[in-house]
């Protein structure tokens, strides 16, 4: 907390605008983290990348405002946002079921291109149902600003930001810990060892996608009550992969650290950078990050054998 | 059902394996270039757009179907093309220089970013080629100056000795001109495909081990693939640039790049008519939504992202059911054909093979 | 001087030493065979000619040459080929242009020539083409010459592979277990072929193998390994009588 004398001062005023910059950022980046989560449960379970996370995000999100909001059917939030999971969580089980298992076989290439075609499709049923304007999610979350010593903290931004540590913690326990996430990452790691080790491993991968469209789900409800959403806001999805790549794909915590890198750097660079440079510094870094450390920030490298 | 007996070496090395093939590619050539006795003038512009597109993804499958490299960006190379063809010209230089050199400098570009973009793997090539897209149009924000920024830029008329050419006014004169880009591509690629390096990018594709035992330099060959599938794809950007009559920094956006993927992977990978057939899909969707959509609902209402999502559903459809694209079902088809009355289903069925994860680079 | 001569050759995977102090050289036209139990560093010492590993430390000599001074892709340059314990071949070509890639390291038409398809690409198409018809004709593969590789059995691969690394002509010729997964008959042809390989085309063989057999066979030299360092080397008999050998073999206790 900071005594008035220092608000007054310039030097203060800075570190204050610093601060709210970064709260805004890590809010922004929490996002970015979630849905990035949701790329590094797909990847590790399956090798393969969903493209398509970031337009489940803005299911979710359309799924929650067509459950709660007024002018629909009018739900009590907290009945409708367990339930806009469940469906999210069940529409990626199905995504697995009917289409992506049929993949199996194919190069990475053909699931790359297939879930960016999911995307496309996802949002054009959702501009369908919903249509293109912009709307606002009806949410408790959104209400109100808390004042901390000057800085001025949005109600859904610190929502949002316990939210993302606490799942991101509880999917960490969840793999580290319980049998079912311990057979997820066996899955992942050597698919004929796990089958024949006695894990069903369509199941788990099943189950995979439907975790994944769980935490899209909430993501997109976190998202929503900091703003309006429309179809395109799935576009998110390669910010979030950005920061999915930054944090290492394979790692949970990884990803988290990558959404709130971007998520932070997003704010500072358009605060300090020139207009046109500041869009670039996410991506900039991306292919920094590309180049020079491959498998992430956090990652060591491990080299496989002929 | 045609039988080659092989008797010389020339019957692999030429162009066409026997007359018969040789007619039928002969005939379509001189059907293209009837067509504008054929057809009217708007769709002899539609025609156009169609081997435009075939130019890109022909630059596109020489590395994705070819080298086995997929790129998400090359929407930029398509822009750096456009953007470099019309600047040159700008600083006086005449058509029949400046096109070719516009396609050369892509490539350049494109070999010098494949460079660091070589040590990456599939879907981190796949991320990393979607950034440039991204940026692509920024850098173009930025670059102003010569590129006109936001506001963009008209191609002026084309004039190859003294012989005016404009896509509006003159679309047949506009027609032959990418047609014999085309013609001059498509031959590129072929020869290609019959040369050594042709053999070493399927060599790098499959894999990259056996291809270095083998004596052939992976970074080397693949920054080749990328420099060559530029160096078409910014001669397709560059009679974009002329077939759209204006263009600016979202021209050739990251949707551009998508659809130039997934129109080959329509078409059939790693075929050159792959990418003719991929080409017709995507310039005849929209007309043919547009068709329908008026049949069943009335003109004038639009349905945004409907082009993309009926597009992502084809996609989808020809993954789960054709792998191999249009040009695989095509293959079948003629099969049954000549095999008749002796065709069996079970012939066709897909051989299953366990994708291999990453192993020694 | 021998054609290949390594010379205290380490290499250590993290605190694995999965090559120790090995040295041994290999003469101008004999069949060298080594042989060992699994993990004994038989295929690392493959990957270490073919400079996909790089050597904790040794010197490693081809016909006078420093090996070490090569690039993974200069070694087939030297004449050096070699096939792999699971097969590596381009899966979506056909046998035919697998083995045209075999010729890869006699490519001299540059980028634009091939561009254009100029009469020297074409005439050094019939050159390499001739090349491969030899090793077609030599292997008996003309039934599968058009055949795509992603649905060619096993042990058709295996000669495939073969063909490829004969193909360039090489001088030094590296075979990864040739004869693993081969039916009987399939291994009697392909200890004729490694017979005539010698014999027909003065081609050096370096071979790792399991099969004794196949090893007493055609081979003159024996190597023997155990846990990366050498064991026993002679002829097939005297390494197969090492008492040393068999204990490695059969357990303590055997002999």
């Amino acid at each position: 907390m900071f005594g008035s004398e220092t608000v007054h001062s310039g030097r203060g005023e800075e570190i204050l605008e610093v601060l709210q910059l970064l709260v805004s950022g890590l809010a922004n980046g929490c996002v970015y983290g979630l849905i990035a989560l949701g790329f590094v449960l797909i990847y590790k379970a399956t090798e393969a990348v969903n493209f398509a996370q970031g337009d489940f995000m803005m299911l979710g999100a359309f799924v929650t405002l067509g459950l709660t909001n007024a002018e629909y059917l009018d739900l009590p939030f907290w009945i409708a946002a367990p339930l806009a999971i469940t469906i999210m969580a069940v529409l990626g089980y199905l995504l697995d079921f009917f289409i992506l298992r049929h993949l199996f076989g194919q190069s990475q290439t053909a699931v790359v291109i297939l879930t960016i075609a999911l995307g496309f499709v996802l949002r054009f049923v959702a501009g369908l149902i919903w249509g293109h304007e912009p709307q606002t999610l009806e949410s408790p979350l959104a209400l109100g600003d808390v004042q901390l010593g000057g800085v001025v903290l949005g109600m859904a931004d610190v929502a949002v930001i316990v939210v993302t540590f606490l799942l991101t913690w509880s999917l960490y326990q969840f793999f580290q810990r319980t049998k079912l996430g311990l057979a997820m990452q066996a899955a992942s790691q050597n698919q004929m060892a796990a089958y024949f080790m006695g894990i069903p491993v369509r199941w788990v991968q099943g189950l995979i996608w439907g975790l994944a469209g769980a935490t899209a789900a909430v993501a997109g409800i976190l998202f929503a009550s900091k703003g309006a959403i429309d179809p395109n806001a799935g576009l998110l999805g390669i910010k979030a992969f950005a920061a999915a790549v930054i944090g290492g794909f394979g790692s949970l915590p990884g990803a988290l650290a990558g959404g709130l890198i971007v998520g932070v750097i997003e704010p500072f660079a358009a605060r300090y950078l020139a207009a046109g440079y500041s869009q670039i510094a996410p991506y900039a870094l991306l292919l920094a990050v590309l180049v020079f450390r491959p498998h992430g920030l956090f990652s060591q490298v491990r080299v496989k054998k002929v | 059902m045609r039988i080659h007996f092989k008797t010389t070496y020339e019957q692999d090395i030429r162009l066409f394996p026997d007359l018969w093939t040789a007619c039928v590619y002969g005939a379509l050539i001189l059907l293209a270039f009837a067509l504008p006795y054929l057809i009217n003038e708007f769709y002899i512009g539609e025609v156009t757009n169609v081997l435009i597109w075939a130019i890109a993804g022909l630059g596109l499958m020489l590395l994705t179907g070819q080298t086995g490299q997929a790129s998400l960006g090359h929407a930029a190379f398509l822009a750096i093309g456009c953007y470099t063809n019309t600047i040159l010209i700008e600083q006086g230089l005449p058509f029949i220089v400046a096109f070719p050199l516009a396609g050369i400098i892509t490539g350049v570009v494109g070999a010098i970013i494949a460079i660091p973009a070589l040590r990456l793997h599939g879907i981190y090539l796949a991320i990393a080629t979607i950034a440039l897209s991204i940026l692509a149009d920024d850098i173009i924000v930025l670059l102003e100056p010569w590129t006109g920024g936001v506001s963009g830029k008209f191609p002026e008329m084309i004039t190859v000795f003294g012989l005016e050419i404009e896509r509006w006014t003159m679309p047949t004169r506009f027609y032959y001109l990418v047609l014999v880009v085309t013609i001059i591509c498509t031959l590129f690629y072929r020869n290609l495909l019959r040369s050594p390096l042709g053999r070493a990018f399927a060599a790098v594709r499959d894999s990259e081990v056996s291809a270095t035992a083998m004596g052939v330099h992976i970074a080397r060959t693949k920054a080749t693939a990328f420099g060559l599938s530029c160096m078409i794809t910014g001669w397709a950007g560059a009679l974009m640039g002329y077939y759209a009559g204006t263009f600016n920094n979202e021209t050739f956006s990251i949707v551009i790049s998508i659809t130039l993927l997934m129109m080959i992977v329509i078409g059939g990978l790693g075929s050159i008519h792959g990418a003719f057939f991929g080409a017709v899909v995507v310039a005849f969707l929209p007309q043919g939504l547009s068709i329908l959509k008026d049949g069943l609902i009335g003109g004038g209402v639009a349905i945004p992202g409907l082009e993309t999502g009926v597009f992502g559903m084809i996609l989808i459809l020809f993954i789960l059911f054709e792998p191999m694209g249009i040009y695989g079902r095509w293959l079948k088809i003629r099969i049954w054909f000549e095999l008749f009355p002796f065709a069996r289903k079970d012939m066709f069925r897909r051989q299953k093979s366990y994708l291999k994860t990453e192993r020694l680079r | 001087m021998s054609l290949l001569e390594i010379k205290n050759a380490t290499l250590k995977f993290g605190g694995v030493v999965a090559v120790n102090d090995l040295s041994f050289s290999v003469e101008e036209g004999e069949v060298y065979a080594i042989v060992g139990p699994n993990g004994a560093g038989k295929s690392t010492v493959f990957n270490l000619i073919s400079r996909f590993y790089e050597p904790f430390a040794g010197q490693f000599t081809f016909d006078g040459q420093n090996l070490l001074d090569r690039a993974p892709d200069e070694v087939a340059d030297l004449g050096i080929a070699r096939t792999f314990q699971n097969i590596e071949l381009f899966e979506h070509a056909t046998v035919l242009q697998n083995l045209l890639v075999g010729r890869h390291r006699h490519r001299k038409s540059t980028l634009i020539e091939e561009l254009f398809f100029a009469p020297r690409v074409r005439a050094e198409e019939h050159r390499h083409r001739e090349a491969v018809e030899e090793v077609i004709d030599f292997l008996d593969l003309q039934p599968y010459r058009n055949k795509m590789i992603a649905g060619l059995p096993y042990g058709v691969r295996k000669v495939v592979e073969l063909g490829r690394a004969l193909a360039s002509g090489p001088r030094l010729l590296l075979l990864d277990e040739p004869a693993s997964g081969l039916s009987v008959e399939e291994t009697q042809d392909m200890r004729w072929w490694i017979d005539d390989i010698r014999k027909q085309m003065g081609i050096t063989v370096l071979m790792v193998e399991h099969d004794m057999g196949l090893v007493s066979g055609v081979s003159d030299r024996v190597l023997a390994l155990a846990d990366g360092a050498k064991l026993a080397e002679g002829t097939p008999a005297e390494v197969q009588s090492n008492p040393a050998v068999i204990e490695a073999y059969l357990g303590a206790g055997a002999v």
